[in-house]
């Protein structure tokens, strides 16, 4: 069992937690992902470390509720204890594997959209802690939801912008991107990490800017150590494992579309166990009178 | 009773269980085991033992059996191996112990697997428990998988009296047991999890949720964990796809995957959250074991479902038996045929599998021959979901993050035959880490080898 340190819920359906996994904790890198299960029956849920802190044996994790799992986790409460958590997976950022003379040298942006900001903190934080202050734009769609603002004003430049202009700059992420680059900004490395369709269009974006860019893709994953090949994407003419030749790709090589597509996969089913769970036994189908 | 025909074993009628996923099989009952064991003229230079290749004494137990004393049976049938239950169901028999029983000269072999299945049921039926070791030794060896290999290398070293970790990378032990092997053919709370349990009665302790090369590495664990010896015993976990266009779309899956849903996640049960793709017509493309599991499940999922293999009947590489209850369960089989693209609607979810007609020309490297495409004999069979079954390799996760274990083009470790040792000093290994995907017969035959490997490794150090 994986003991649940801290629990608190960041802004509506946007969860945090601090948990206890001291052989995740001892290894991973920004960049890489666990695996964890709710009670024994559970789906396999792919999460994005979001920070760690090796001394404690402790990970943080932040989460949205989007279907029956994650509402499940949700639940969850400081002391309670996951089944099972499985880390870590997938390769660490390439900034990690980069000397720090090279990168002290690049003018680095990263994108964040929504709950995207989390897997983004640990990078930001790492270069923070090599001495390199980065440039950071967090999207949100409205004040309320924004999350991770003060660490993220600690370890970067950070740029708010709100989708509907409730605070900070006003608009999406891309608009962002292109007032800084118009304001004199030039920029050699973008990490955007987020939304699928706002990734898509982030990496349109800096192609046109010829910016190399750099995201981070979550698709559908079973075992997260490259036996089920659902992560399947398409990265110029090569497909590619998510969870072990990932997660982060070349964001100017990836097939969007696709990769959208394919996360529709299960939604049909996730659906109907939603309704399951939030209607209980009255509405799931078979009375004949609604689909 | 004819002495040259084997007593029929009781199965769930093809047209019920084609709905269910109970188990097909349903076993012997004491008579009727009684009545087979009364077959074999137990041999003075056993054939039998010679195609086992963990080299059980079969003659000695089936005389347990025609005695009625079953426990005796187990007793020797434990000697050898850790997982009865497993082996007597899933092993390919007809190729190992019966394949060389004299019986089976003039009529029928002795059944043996299903006398084995007979004899570990009742043994876990009446908590009949193998043996643990009376002497510790006081080292410690750590096993990565809990799959065949893993556990008989692990249940063997127990015995001797080791301090036996496993680790295995997912949330439960059983590796291929567990996520591929599907429930109407080899139990899993019934059959698997009692012998997963009776490994750990030993003295075993199983660690889930670690994936060596990523949680920790072999070096670590020799180094800084004080294991002194370590069994990689990883299998081979990595799906094969054909590199066919449309291979990306919605619908198509490894056998793996689909498998793994339903075995490991049991989405094949409603109330699972794992979900899984109920087609309304399937392709699986393959002819294995994997093949068969994954047509059986999503046959039982509600689908029509078609094997399409570009060999000939006679190549599939499958058991006949798996094939015989597939056919009696309705899979179609589309022989000498092979996939070329896979189709797709404008939302990209698969709507038909282009396939073209082969034939049997000249025998390849396999021995068997080899098939050509007839030109121009392209045609489309309409499906909703292809499964890909290809087979699968070993994950190089282990062996690139270990420094000093040589493997070879197909990423398989090098390990001796004999006792299991690679390249590397202390480490062993065995199973489909070692041969590419095989049997569950052999990865034990390979544990057990390791094991032995192992102790004298550990002897004289």
């Amino acid at each position: 069992m994986y003991k649940i340190i801290e629990a608190k819920e960041m802004v509506p359906n946007i969860y945090w937690m601090i948990v206890e996994a001291p052989r995740v904790a001892k290894k991973c890198l920004p960049g890489q992902f666990l695996i964890v299960r709710t009670d024994e029956n559970s789906e396999r849920i792919p999460l994005t470390i979001c920070d760690y802190d090796r001394e404690n044996g402790t990970v943080t994790i932040v989460f949205q509720t989007i279907g029956v799992s994650t509402t499940q986790m949700a639940k969850l409460k400081t002391g309670d204890s996951f089944h099972d958590v499985v880390g870590p997976l997938g390769r660490p950022s390439e900034l990690i594997d980069t000397p720090i003379d090279e990168l002290k040298k690049k003018s680095i942006l990263f994108v964040a959209g929504g709950v995207g900001t989390a897997p983004v903190y640990p990078q930001v934080k790492w270069l923070c802690e090599k001495g390199i202050m980065a440039d950071a734009i967090v999207g949100s769609k409205t004040k309320d939801l924004l999350i991770m603002e003060d660490e993220m004003s600690k370890v970067s430049n950070l740029y708010v912008t709100t989708d509907d202009g409730s605070y900070g700059r006003s608009g999406m992420v891309t608009k962002v991107i292109e007032d800084l680059v118009s304001e004199g900004k030039k920029y050699d490395l973008c990490v955007a990490i987020g939304p699928m369709i706002m990734m898509k269009f982030v990496a349109k974006l800096t192609k046109e800017l010829g910016i190399p860019t750099i995201v981070s893709m979550n698709p559908i994953m079973v075992d997260g150590t490259g036996m089920c090949g659902a992560c399947r994407v398409t990265v110029g003419d090569e497909v590619k494992f998510a969870c072990v030749d990932g997660p982060e790709f070349d964001g100017h090589l990836i097939n969007f579309d696709e990769a959208m597509k394919r996360q529709q996969l299960y939604k049909t089913e996730e659906g109907r166990k939603m309704l399951e769970l939030t209607e209980g036994d009255t509405h799931h189908g078979g009375c004949g009178n609604c689909n | 009773m004819d002495v040259l025909k084997k007593v029929p074993v009781r199965e769930q009628d093809a047209k019920v269980r084609a709905t269910n996923f109970d188990e097909v099989c349903l076993g012997y009952n004491k008579e009727e085991a009684m009545e087979e064991a009364s077959r074999c003229i137990n041999c003075k230079n056993a054939q039998c033992m010679k195609g086992c290749p963990v080299a059980i004494n079969i003659p000695a137990f089936i005389e347990q059996v025609k005695n009625g004393d079953i426990e005796k049976a187990y007793e020797i049938i434990s000697e050898s191996s850790s997982l009865p239950a497993v082996c007597g169901r899933v092993c390919p028999q007809e190729s190992q112990c019966e394949g060389k029983c004299i019986r089976g000269i003039k009529g029928e072999p002795i059944s043996i697997g299903k006398l084995e299945r007979y004899v570990a049921d009742y043994a876990s039926q009446n908590g009949i428990k193998p043996q643990a070791a009376k002497e510790k030794k006081g080292k410690k060896v750590a096993v990565i998988g809990s799959g065949p290999a893993g556990l008989t290398c692990a249940g063997d070293l127990a015995k001797m009296g080791y301090d036996v970790t496993i680790f295995e990378a997912l949330h439960e032990a059983g590796g291929v047991l567990v996520y591929g092997i599907p429930e109407f053919r080899l139990p899993k709370s019934a059959v698997v999890a009692k012998e997963i349990e009776n490994v750990k009665s030993l003295g075993v302790k199983i660690e889930t949720n670690v994936i060596i090369g990523k949680s920790i590495t072999i070096d670590e664990l020799m180094d800084e964990e004080g294991f002194e010896a370590v069994f990689i015993g990883s299998g081979a976990g990595l799906p094969k796809f054909m590199g066919i266009p449309g291979e990306t779309a919605n619908g198509v899956f490894s056998a793996n995957e689909y498998l793994t849903r339903s075995n490991l996640m049991k989405a094949f049960d409603e109330k699972s959250p794992t979900p899984i793709k109920r087609g309304s017509k399937v392709a699986v493309v393959g002819g294995g074991n994997v093949a068969m599991d994954a047509a059986r499940t999503a046959l039982r999922l509600g689908a029509e479902v078609h094997i399409v293999y570009r060999r000939s009947e006679e190549e599939l590489p499958a058991r006949v038996e798996e094939v015989h209850h597939a056919k009696e369960e309705g899979i179609i089989f589309d022989l000498l045929t092979n996939p070329v693209e896979i189709l797709k609607d404008e939302n990209g979810w698969v709507n038909g599998i282009k396939c073209i007609r082969m034939e049997l020309g000249e025998p390849d490297e396999s021995g068997r021959r080899r098939p050509v495409e007839v030109p121009g004999s392209e045609f489309v069979i309409d499906v909703d979901t292809v499964i890909m079954s290809l087979g699968t390799s070993p994950n190089p996760l282990i062996s690139s993050t270990t420094i000093g274990l040589d493997v070879n083009k197909k990423k398989c470790i090098i390990a001796d035959e004999e006792n299991g040792k690679t390249s590397k000093d202390g480490v062993y290994a065995g199973g489909d880490a070692v041969t590419g995907a095989a049997t569950v017969i052999l990865a034990m035959g390979a544990g057990k080898a390791a094991a032995k490997g192992i102790d004298e490794f550990l002897a004289n150090k």
